[in-house]
């Protein structure tokens, strides 16, 4: 597929990255021609030097037969304007990336049916709601939402002295009522789909799938808290920390929000009344002292700072914070921050290029099924997806044992008219249904893709 | 430097030379050569061993190339080639010596053309097929071919491509680089088919029309006659004067040409610059040299024959050039360093670097006159950056640099300088055939062994303009502590 990525930024390179992987044909564009030499050097695309809004460089990219058009620059009004005009000389989709609040409440929907956008992508905004759910989940690394919230998929790390360590998966289902599975462990820096017989360990990371009932149900039974953060502090006023807040807040939530800046400080107490905002040095620790860290139970850092966040999150820890989450660009730091002892990591860089890959996908899928969701997870080494089922699909009403899957694929779940049922070998899938699916080391585009 | 990286992209390439063995194996079998099917059956299983274990001891999970691994393959990976190339005229004793065969083999895949046999006739037409098709793997450039074939999605393959493909600025036709390697070949594949069509429709038999288009294709200049193209007739000749001129113009040209606009490819400044020097070259020989020829259009055919042979750097000849007056003799040699365009098969400084160093002196002469004036050098419709025009300069003087080197090493044969300078130009710039005694009707079989291998690698020096080769034989590349 022909995609034009304007801006290569942090987040322009990270989706040409993964767009250049998933085998794409890719044209980055960008007004630093030093930046496309970086580009053309480090992965296999072709660079373009130019204004995403000039008509001769877009016309250069050959837009006109192009199914997919990003435009990921700094600027808001930059991306709309480039994607209006990619979408007027002939491309066939458009995605913008446009993160200021003002643009993203109810104007939203009129800017994109106007400017013929096929996705707006906000990196803040859905950094922030991945914050959210982990905070709503305290024990959990990462908590990844499925079929509208019906079905969940949660990373847990088990820590020394957990009641899971040298368990093996058959005695885990008999010790605990509830319905779940195991679908991914990363060990040792390799993922893969455990079997029964395999023991957890200190040191894992284990997804698991069940409903959200479920899952409050067998972390209760692990003994791991399930009550979500009452009170959190929030480092930097960044965008992320407005959505953030924003969403803490309507759930009821205390926000304390600590930046250096006076200026910035003074806008979020005018936009967030109901939060506490703190004007002081973030990287103080005698700030974050007096202002109670240590009776927090979350405390998230979201400066721009990947350096300041890793640090200040390990500053949380050791200041005997329940939960410590830290922003991190860079990909380099990502697995360094989860090494030295960090739980959860957010990167907003691989959010959107997880939405990016998920909507190329669903572009070239074909018959049979949809995909709705694409998660990387466990340092996108492996993927859940999800998929809804349409009725001329050629795996339906098989009974699952009868199904040859390929090797590391699992059916983590099905969910039928809003009810989740933990596949067995007897369960069949049927037309409508949404089908939870983890892979690891490979890639799908589509359900029939599972089968050998 | 990521050995193991290296030498596992050379075992590949070895590996596929071992392939490529294959056709002139088929066409000494045709022929019913014996001793040649040997020859070539050995070097083949050499190549296999050789590049075998050299794949099968490198094995690594770290697949990164970065620029210093890719210039370091190409050399190596070059040199390795010329080396196994030549063990089939060692092994079938057509041409028994190692550094005549090693000269020859460099000659060949480095599309230069210079050869030290006095007697062509007298090779098997398994040699000679083996001698013309090293022109054609090497014109376009093995390590593309490589990547077309192979399927890697290496981090950092762009960078083997950049140190193959000669040129100042190299860019991709389509965004994958797999996809351009094939498209090159494609196009390449093409025009050679054409040309077989073209020279087989002139009457010309089907093994000569072969051999001949693969010295055409590749920029070569390997022929089947002693005397090259001048017993052919005035269609062949004229067939092959515009095939030579078709290859040196760069491929992205014929790429938008088929699969994009062709008016956008009507704007190369690069090929219409070498169209002029073409057309201004063939006039100013042809008033040159008519008082030689009984009637214009001999002329014309001998002059424009001859131009489209040295700029493109093929080194055909259908006269032997020698014996013209001096001032056509200068313009030849002139020819010779300008070269053909960017991007194509041919050899020498290359057109688009002749226009930005004189384009960078107009600059820096205004510069002078309006010291505070801020101006960009313009080309091909784009500001050129900084970064390249620093480039072509230093390529150049780096070029001048090595070329007298070389000069001054060959210097010490017992030549007229004539000679000497003519060998030096026509080796460095891949084009073949001097003058005097190493002109057409010449060979380099009179130098010495020292100096047959200097050409040599003055030969690879052209063919991969420079750098490589100085990255790959300076201490510091391998060394693991950097001073």
């Amino acid at each position: 597929m022909k995609i034009i990525v304007v801006g290569c930024g942090k987040i322009g390179a990270t989706i040409i990255e993964s767009l250049v992987n998933e085998g794409h044909d890719v044209t980055a564009v960008d007004n630093n021609s030093a930046v496309v030499n970086d580009m053309v050097e480090m992965y296999d695309c072709i660079g373009i030097c130019g204004s995403g809004t000039d008509c001769n460089t877009l016309s250069e990219t050959g837009v006109e037969n192009s199914e997919l058009f990003v435009a990921v620059t700094g600027s808001d009004e930059f991306n709309m304007l480039s994607c209006f005009m990619a979408k007027s000389l002939g491309a066939k989709h458009t995605i913008a990336r446009i993160r200021n609040p003002e643009y993203n409440d109810k104007n939203l929907g009129f800017i994109k049916q106007k400017l013929g956008l096929s996705m707006a992508i906000n990196p803040e905004l859905l950094a922030a709601k991945e914050i959210f759910s982990v905070l709503q989940l305290p024990s959990a690394a990462k908590v990844d939402k499925f079929s509208r919230r019906n079905f969940e998929m949660v990373e847990i790390l088990i820590k020394n002295g957990s009641s899971l360590d040298g368990v093996s998966l058959i005695d885990m289902r008999k010790k605990y009522t509830a319905k779940f599975l195991v679908c991914a462990v990363e060990r040792e820096g390799e993922v893969f789909v455990p079997d029964g017989n395999f023991r957890l360990k200190t040191g894992d990371r284990i997804s698991i799938t069940a409903s959200p009932f479920e899952i409050a149900k067998l972390l209760k039974s692990i003994g791991l808290d399930v009550k979500q953060s009452q009170n959190v502090m929030i480092l930097g006023a960044t965008k992320t920390s407005y959505y953030l807040a924003k969403m803490l807040i309507t759930a009821g939530t205390a926000v304390k929000v600590i930046d250096q800046n006076k200026e910035r400080c003074e806008q979020f107490s005018e936009v967030l009344p109901e939060a506490v905002i703190i004007n002081g040095d973030v990287a103080a620790q005698q700030v974050l002292v007096e202002e109670g860290i240590n009776s927090m139970d979350a405390f998230v850092s979201l400066t721009g700072v990947d350096e300041e966040n890793i640090i200040m999150s390990l500053f949380a820890t050791t200041s005997c914070v329940p939960k410590a989450v830290a922003k991190v660009n860079r990909d380099e730091f990502l697995g360094m921050a989860e090494q030295i002892g960090i739980e959860t990591v957010v990167s907003p860089r691989n959010i959107i290029a997880d939405v990016l890959v998920r909507y190329s996908r669903g572009l070239q899928n074909s018959m049979g099924s949809k995909m709705e969701t694409l998660y990387k997870i466990m340092d996108g080494k492996a993927e859940a997806l999800e998929f809804l089922i349409e009725p001329d699909c050629e795996i339906i009403n098989i009974p699952l044992k009868d199904i040859k899957l390929k090797k590391n694929i699992l059916i983590g779940g099905i969910v039928r008219a809003r009810k989740t049922i933990i596949p067995t070998g007897d369960d069949k899938i049927l037309a409508g249904d949404t089908v939870i699916l983890v892979a690891a080391g490979q890639r799908i585009n589509d359900i029939s893709d599972i089968i050998k | 430097m990521n050995r193991k990286m290296v030498f596992n992209t050379i075992g590949k390439i070895i590996v596929t030379e071992a392939a490529l063995l294959i056709l002139p194996i088929i066409t000494a079998l045709l022929y019913s050569e014996t001793i040649p099917v040997f020859a070539f059956l050995i070097t083949a299983v050499i190549a296999l061993l050789v590049g075998g274990a050299f794949i099968l001891l490198t094995r690594t999970k770290d697949k990164a190339i970065y620029a210093g691994e890719g210039f370091v393959i190409v050399a190596l990976a070059w040199l390795l080639m010329s080396v196994i190339g030549c063990l089939p005229f060692v092994i079938s004793k057509e041409i028994p010596s190692f550094f005549d065969a090693f000269f020859e083999t460099v000659s060949g895949f480095t599309t230069t053309g210079a050869s030290i046999l006095n007697n062509v006739e007298a090779l098997s037409h398994g040699m000679l097929f083996w001698r013309s098709f090293t022109h054609w793997i090497g014109g376009m450039g093995v390590l593309v071919f490589v990547m077309a074939i192979i399927p890697s999605t290496t981090k950092g393959s762009m960078n083997i491509l950049r140190a193959e493909m000669p040129g100042p600025i190299i860019g991709k036709l389509v965004p994958r680089l797999r996809d351009t390697a094939k498209l090159l070949y494609v196009i390449y594949i093409a025009l050679t088919i054409l040309q077989v069509i073209l020279l087989c429709f002139g009457g010309m038999p089907f093994f000569e029309s072969l051999l001949h288009t693969f010295g055409t294709a590749g920029t070569g200049g390997f022929g089947t006659r002693a005397n090259s193209i001048a017993g052919y007739s005035p269609y062949i000749q004229w067939v092959i004067t515009v095939f030579m001129l078709v290859f040196g113009v760069n491929f992205n040209v014929y790429y938008l040409i088929l699969f994009r606009h062709a008016r956008q490819a009507l704007k190369s400044t690069e090929m219409w610059v070498y169209l002029g020097i073409v057309a201004v070259s063939v006039a100013a020989i042809t008033i040159n040299i008519s008082h030689l020829y009984n009637n214009l259009s001999d002329a014309i055919r001998a002059s424009a024959f001859q131009v489209a042979s040295i700029i493109s750097t093929t080194g055909f000849s259908t006269t032997d050039f020698a014996l013209w007056p001096v001032a056509s003799k200068t313009i030849l040699l002139v020819l010779m360093v300008v070269g053909a365009c960017a991007g194509s098969t041919a050899g020498g400084l290359k057109v688009s670097r002749v226009v930005l160093i004189f384009k960078n002196i107009s600059r820096e002469i205004r510069q002078m006159l309006h010291p505070r004036s801020v101006s960009k050098v313009r080309f091909e419709g784009k500001a050129v950056e900084e970064a390249t025009l620093r480039s072509v300069a230093t390529y150049f003087a780096v070029y001048m640099v090595c070329f007298v080197v070389v000069f001054l090493l060959v210097s010490i044969e017992p030549f007229s300088i004539e000679t000497n300078l003519s060998a030096t130009l026509a080796c460095f710039n891949n084009v073949g055939p001097g003058l005097d005694a190493v002109g057409p009707a010449a060979s380099y079989a009179d130098y010495s062994n020292f100096s047959k291998v200097i050409l040599s690698v003055a030969m690879l020096l052209g063919r991969l303009e420079i750098f490589p080769i100085i990255i790959a034989i300076s201490p510091s590349t391998w060394m693991r502590k950097y001073r």
